[in-house]
């Protein structure tokens, strides 16, 4: 392909969004250094699930009766539980899993929490107060309850885990993205965009759903901390992920207990991964939430 | 106000008519019923169909939806939740000792979280942008972060480790022994207090600097009034309301919610008993435990909104 003044011209534009968006990164890691520590934790855990076939030095679902709830040492770093599993590879895997229910439980819940909101608010009147009626019901339960009778449902599994998480999150998200949709709908734009003929379709997809944007970013970050948390409960009580899959709940489960006293790095090591990656995303969400949203900034 | 009450107490029905159905058409979606979990569970699977149909006769279940539902909205309407259709005793019995160790658990738990929270909240605020408001902020994160159930096997392990000591494993309620009953519960009050002071930590911070910058704060520092006597006379009061509303939310919440840290405690509370139920569809159980959280939560929501217009002068509601 010739090098024709446009392309390079398009080249340099590239390249200056490209510092532009590294230059945002490190002013938010400058401004917030407690968001940058969670960006980084999070980061590690990312690579860590990416690379877990690599990174991982034994194979998480080998078992080896021989070396059965060995302490941590040269062959297995941090010991291994019952069956002989290593848990270090464990753990690997495990941010696999919790990153998977997370992302997926955090995506699901906020894309149908978003469109319910913003539905919400754009149709107004009889819509809003039946949508709002019904989130109402749903908030009376606890959300581990919901997510328990969800799980019932399904049944277990990484898929139905990250529905039964999700369920929960919508409605939590439709009433925040609602709240700002109420205000994006009283724009001019909005009016316009009505006036042009444009289908509600249109109006809630294309001119309202993006105008909210940062309150339902700020959302699925929180989402996700709390998402992790719930796999983790969940699998502890056998109704989430099951064995053999690698998950960070799963591993604290029954032998961890049962063992505590002799082995305690199985249930001190999986505790620690969780409580790092949504403290993580907490700190990330926290800061997020301050750097985005001036609106909910606290001094 | 009276009839703004009113409103709201009337508002409830609605709401928990909603509740009603919603679990009572979700628990028949869930595949099986409580004759098959029996039957199956007792590993009796060529068990007859006649036998098992004459079993779903007794329970009712073999009535069209409507008429199962219009049965039990009646016997709640009298206040009588009808009979576990595992055990076949009357709901209220199984509840009752179960509903007392999870109030318990969960005043205690609240009460943890508020202790937690006011203090360091207003700390937090006072030292803004120092290393103590970093680390308090760190501290209430960590504990957003750590799952109380693991904080709770951390407690027991260390508590094995370190002292070769257990908390007791088995519910004395409080008035046949105190001394039995906190020695157990104070430890999941902890581990969940902890977690749930974090919300309220934060809460605190925010509403405390915002106070702090009120005119009327700046006029008692004006006088020369000591800042202790500022703190508590006037900057608290106006700041707590929120805390205290966050945590008194929770608190519906910590009544059925509780359900791994129970597990790791082998508290027999209503988490245990929810999990239970769904294992056995039971029914008539989970229905009367989902009814009776949400109808906590909504009380609790009601009774959080009038004292916000009892305490606050400047909220009126009509």
């Amino acid at each position: 392909m010739a090098v024709t003044p446009q392309t390079v011209d398009e080249l340099t534009r590239a390249e200056k969004a490209r510092s532009r968006w590294i230059a945002a990164v490190l002013d938010f890691a400058r401004q917030r250094p407690l968001g940058a520590i969670g960006g980084v934790i999070i980061l590690v855990m990312v690579v860590m699930a990416a690379t877990a076939d690599f990174v991982a030095p034994i194979d998480p679902l080998a078992t080896d009766y021989g070396a059965m709830l060995s302490a941590p040492g040269a062959e297995h770093w941090l010991g291994t539980d019952a069956y002989g599993r290593d848990v270090l590879s464990r753990m690997i895997y495990g941010s696999r899993t919790a990153l998977m229910v997370g992302l997926g439980a955090s995506l699901i819940g906020s894309v149908f929490g978003a469109v319910i909101g913003v539905a919400s608010a754009y149709f107004g009147g009889r819509v809003d107060l039946v949508v709002q009626r019904i989130m109402d019901v749903f908030f009376a339960f606890p959300v581990i309850i919901l997510a328990l009778a969800v799980v019932a449902i399904l049944g277990t599994g990484v898929g139905n885990v990250i529905l039964a998480i999700a369920t929960p999150m919508v409605p939590r998200c439709a009433r925040v993205v609602r709240s700002s949709a109420l205000a994006v709908r009283e724009m001019p734009y909005i009016d316009a965009a009505r006036a042009a003929g444009f289908g509600h379709r249109r109006i809630i997809l294309r001119h309202m759903l993006p105008n909210v944007m940062a309150p339902l970013l700020i959302m699925a970050t929180a989402f996700l901390g709390e998402a992790i948390l719930l796999e983790a409960s969940l699998s502890f009580l056998g109704l989430g992920v099951t064995e053999p899959t690698a998950a960070w709940g799963l591993m604290l489960r029954g032998a961890a207990v049962e063992f505590a006293e002799s082995a305690p790095w199985m249930a001190v090591f999986p505790g620690l991964a969780i409580s790092l990656a949504v403290f993580g995303f907490n700190l990330l969400g926290d800061s997020l939430r301050d750097a985005l949203d001036p609106k909910l900034r606290i001094q | 106000m009276a009839f703004y009450i009113l409103k709201r107490l009337l508002a409830m029905i609605p709401t928990l008519i909603g509740v009603a159905v919603l679990i009572f058409l979700l628990l028949r979606v869930v595949p099986g019923d409580v004759v098959e979990a029996r039957y199956i569970g007792e590993g009796s699977v060529f068990q007859s169909q006649e036998l098992m149909d004459i079993e779903r006769k007794k329970l009712g279940l073999d009535q069209p939806l409507w008429n199962q539902f219009v049965t039990w909205m009646w016997g709640i309407v009298r206040l009588d939740f009808g009979l576990s259709m595992w055990t076949g005793s009357p709901i209220t019995e199984e509840i009752e000792l179960r509903f007392a160790l999870s109030l318990q658990l969960a005043l205690m738990a609240s009460t943890v979280a508020t202790l937690l929270a006011i203090p360091l909240g207003i700390l937090a605020a006072l030292k803004q942008d120092t290393w103590v408001d970093y680390a308090v902020r760190v501290f209430s994160i960590a504990g957003l972060a750590m799952p109380s159930f693991w904080l709770g096997i951390l407690m027991i392990l260390s508590m094995l480790i370190f002292f070769h000591w257990l908390p007791p494993m088995v519910f004395t309620p409080l008035w046949v022994n105190p001394w039995e009953n906190l020695a157990q519960l104070i430890w999941p009050a902890l581990a969940v207090g902890y977690r749930y002071s974090a919300v309220g930590t934060r809460m605190m911070r925010s509403a405390m600097l915002e106070v702090l910058r009120e005119d009327y704060i700046r006029t008692a520092r004006a006088k020369g009034l000591w800042l202790k006597m500022i703190l508590a006379r006037h900057a608290l009061k106006n700041a707590i309301l929120p805390v205290l509303t966050i945590i008194s939310l929770e608190f519906a919440f910590l009544l059925g919610g509780l359900v791994v840290t129970e597990q790791v405690f082998n508290l027999n509370g209503l988490g245990m008993l929810f999990v239970e139920g769904i294992a056995r569809r039971d029914y008539t159980l989970i229905q009367a435990l989902v009814m009776l959280v949400a109808s906590a939560f909504l009380v609790v929501n009601f009774v959080v909104d009038i004292a916000y217009a009892w305490l606050d002068p400047r909220i009126r509601y009509r």
